[in-house]
């Protein structure tokens, strides 16, 4: 059955490595396993954010539609990465697009059932904002290189 | 040859002489190109000297922040005024120099390196702290790995005959910097005015020099004239009112982000005169210049300065695009970095710089902020 | 005073462009040969200053076989009056080279160890002599690893060789670009992120490091090599200020103490890091 399986699974992703037995039995309710084909549409621009994937196996790619051309790939994701924050903050909807390139593999976990889970254990969702946080912070922090436009034409 | 049996001149060798324009007709006799200096613009410049007359006899110049004037001083006087806005790296090291040219061929191009006359040149009245300045401007043009051939050509090529300072302005400072205001070395010949004598000593500093004594009627020196010597470097000495700090190197190494830096930014116009007088900055720029055919073009070698706004561009921008920058660039490379880079200090004390900014900063005084600045912090 | 004998180190040496093809919309690169004599030898990370005639000189990386230093290749983007002239220069054309100067990648001396570069944008053209000095003697190092970062797919210089690496097994190569079209099936991110986890397994102590590209990319990843715990004398930078003159004389390319035409561009990042912490040095 897949409960046991999902607990062990999930402390092996960086990011609930840090967590202990209970709480990943806690999480556990909220977790399904997850698997996609090469191309498909994970989550589109504009649905609600129901879940937050945490990558196992396989690249995905986050992308922004635009009308006059084909989309463009802002960021790719990859095992050990978390696909999806816009569960965290209302009005929980996905600002982007998100592809499978390649198979995937991953552990989604029910916002609704985690944020309540949050509510009732404040000591669980202190946690789970510590540990998303950080991986967050680097997201941040590698846009803002993309941004600069390093390797762009300069003036001469 | 005099036909007077004198003592032949030899590198160490002093005289008496009383009137260093015979020297000066002596170089012109023996077909040197005399430089030296001349009024102009109210200005002591260095500029050729085509008989003694041309020496701006008599005049004294008043040096301070941003304040440069000459006056007539004592009657007779012949080296009474200091440096002036002008150093000697104007001829060695010109504003504006060609490096070669080029013309277009079927092929491609021909590249033509520039052909130069340098007449054999006296240098007449160079100021210790010049010497030491030019001794500076040989280790730039030399780094070891690679050499200014024009500029080597011309140095060897050049005569320098020396004054030793009777006096100083307020503005120079070159005892606390070890490089005046007497030369032991660097000169060819050297002159002391000593105007209680109404007499010159005379130095010979090398074979060459020594070659051109020869040919002037001279004393051998009594026991006042050399005390009356060492007493006048030793006047112009201790007359010295600015000093260079101890350990200033390092202070300012250790201090590159010092808040002082934006208090002397505030009054600094970025005008880059302080470069321009400098006798030791050797910043420069390449012009590529084109005839209207488009078929000749020349690459020339001109003065720049740190102070310019895009003296430091790279990809779209200058690194330093504020004037604090610039200034801190100016003075720690010219009293820290130019160590590691030469092994000696940049500057040489002459105080130009002090007397031709347009609003007075003074490089003594704001290397004395640094180290009570530290001080007082405990740094 | 021998130096003052030796060639007027201003005068340019004629070449000729022997082939020159396009790499990128805005880059291209020359093979060039000299109009007398041999072409000078060079170590990776040179750069020679290259003239093209009656339009202006500027300091170009060298990015050919150190190995191989009759084909002098150079790889230029077109950014202003000079590089737009050199990147329009066709077989056949002459054009001045004053060179090589400035110091070297020191690959040579780290045998035996994880060698990984660092390269983003054009900065691979001055690591590609380096890159080839170690596919040469591969087998003297512990591994090779290439972490590449452009701006899109088609501003990958170099790409077929890239592939090529790519397609070695005793070479590592992560690519990614900032943006890229849905077709594109590679990474898009950061370099940052893929040295991340090109150095997840090695041993850092013994892994050597050899950063090119913008310095704010070398900068960012010089912390990730520090919190890595890659030692600070084994992290390589190359800089770049304003040069005139390449020997030393004009004073452009100060840096603190350093000149950089001959003191770098090549640095080793823990005796140009305090420096480099600081504003409008």
């Amino acid at each position: 059955m897949r409960i046991h399986g999902i607990e062990e699974i999930l402390s092996e992703h960086p990011v609930f490595k840090a967590f202990d037995k209970e709480t990943l039995e806690l999480l556990g309710g909220c977790a399904r396993n997850e698997h996609f084909r090469a191309g498909d549409r994970i989550f589109a621009e504009g649905d609600s954010a129901d879940k937050v994937f945490l990558l196992r196996k396989g690249d995905v790619a986050v992308e922004i539609a635009t009308s006059e051309r084909a989309p463009i790939i802002v960021e790719t994701l990859h095992p050990g990465d978390v696909l999806g924050w816009s569960w965290m903050v209302p009005p929980y909807r996905h600002m982007s697009d998100a592809r499978a390139m390649t198979e995937i593999r991953a552990i989604s976990l029910g916002a609704v059932c985690t944020r309540q889970k949050c509510d009732e254990s404040p000591v669980l969702g202190y946690r789970m904002f510590q540990h998303l946080l950080p991986h967050m912070a680097t997201r941040v922090r590698v846009l803002r290189l993309q941004l600069l436009d390093l390797y762009g034409p300069k003036e001469g | 040859m005099t036909g007077q049996s004198q003592i032949p001149a030899d590198i160490g060798s002093q005289f008496v002489i009383e009137d260093p324009g015979a020297l000066v007709s002596a170089l012109l006799d023996d077909g040197w190109r005399v430089l030296g200096p001349r009024l102009r613009d109210d200005a002591i410049v260095y500029d050729k000297i085509s008989t003694p007359g041309d020496l701006p006899r008599g005049m004294i110049d008043e040096q301070d922040g941003g304040h440069y004037r000459l006056r007539m001083g004592r009657e007779g006087s012949w080296f009474d005024y200091v440096v002036g806005p002008q150093s000697w790296k104007q001829w060695l090291f010109p504003a504006r120099q060609k490096l070669w040219s080029a013309e277009k061929a079927s092929d491609g191009f021909e590249l033509r390196p520039a052909a130069e006359e340098w007449p054999k040149t006296a240098f007449f009245g160079v100021r210790a702290c010049e010497i030491a300045a030019l001794e500076v401007q040989d280790r730039v043009f030399d780094n070891g790995e690679f050499a200014d051939p024009g500029y080597h050509r011309r140095r060897a090529g050049t005569l320098i005959v020396a004054v030793q300072c009777a006096r100083s302005a307020a503005t120079c400072f070159c005892a606390s910097m070890n490089t005046g205001p007497r030369a032991d070395s660097g000169f060819d010949i050297a002159l002391t005015e000593l105007a209680d004598e109404a007499a010159f000593i005379v130095e010979c500093g090398s074979k060459r020099g020594a070659a051109i004594l020869d040919r002037l009627v001279m004393r051998v020196p009594e026991q006042r004239h050399l005390q009356a010597a060492a007493a006048v470097s030793q006047a112009a000495a201790e007359s010295q009112t600015r000093r260079m700090v101890e350990d200033i190197p390092n202070l300012l190494r250790e201090n590159l982000e010092h808040p002082h830096w934006d208090v002397v930014a505030d009054a600094c116009l970025s005008c880059a005169n302080c470069t321009l007088v400098c006798p030791t900055c050797f910043c420069s720029d390449v012009e590529d210049v084109n005839d209207l055919t488009g078929d000749h073009t020349e690459r020339w070698r001109t003065w720049d300065s740190c102070f310019t706004a895009d003296f430091s561009y790279v990809h779209g921008g200058s690194v330093r695009r504020s004037t604090k920058s610039r200034y801190r660039q100016w003075l720690t490379h010219k009293l820290s970095t130019w160590h590691d880079q030469f092994g000696s200090s940049g500057c040489v004390g002459c105080g130009r710089c002090i007397a031709w900014c347009p609003v007075g900063i003074d490089i003594t005084a704001e290397a004395a902020e640094f180290a009570t600045c530290t001080e007082q912090s405990g740094d | 005073m021998s130096l003052v004998h030796k060639p007027d180190p201003m005068l340019p040496r004629r070449y000729r462009v022997r082939r020159a093809w396009t790499e990128l919309a805005d880059a291209t690169s020359m093979d060039l040969t000299p109009v007398d004599g041999e072409a000078a030898a060079f170590q990776p990370g040179q750069f020679n200053m290259l003239y093209v005639f009656g339009v202006g000189e500027i300091a170009i990386s060298i990015s050919g076989n150190p190995a191989e230093p009759e084909r002098l290749i150079h790889t230029t983007r077109s950014v202003g009056a000079v590089s737009a002239a050199l990147n329009s220069l066709r077989e056949g054309d002459m054009l001045g080279v004053r060179g090589p100067f400035g110091s070297s990648w020191p690959v040579a001396a780290e045998t035996g160890r994880h060698i990984v570069f660092v390269a983003g944008g054009l900065g691979l053209a001055p690591l590609r002599p380096a890159i080839y000095h170690v596919l040469e003697h591969r087998q003297r190092y512990a591994s090779l690893t290439l972490v590449y970062g452009a701006r899109s797919p088609d501003e990958l210089l170099y790409a077929d060789e890239i592939k090529a690496w790519k397609s070695r097994f005793d070479t590592e190569v992560d690519v990614t670009v900032d943006h890229a079209g849905s077709a594109w099936t590679g990474r898009v991110g950061v370099v940052t992120t893929c040295l991340d986890r090109a150095l997840a397994g090695l041993d850092p102590a013994t892994v050597s490091a050899f950063l090119c590209g913008p310095e704010i990319m070398m900068r960012f990843s010089v912390m990730n090599l520090a919190d890595a715990g890659v030692p600070p004398d084994r992290v390589w930078i190359s800089m770049e200020r304003n040069m005139k003159c390449a020997i030393g004389f004009c004073g452009h390319c100060q840096f603190g103490p350093d000149f950089v035409c001959r003191d770098g561009p090549v640095f080793r990042h823990d005796h140009v890091a305090e420096l480099l912490s600081m504003k409008e040095i």
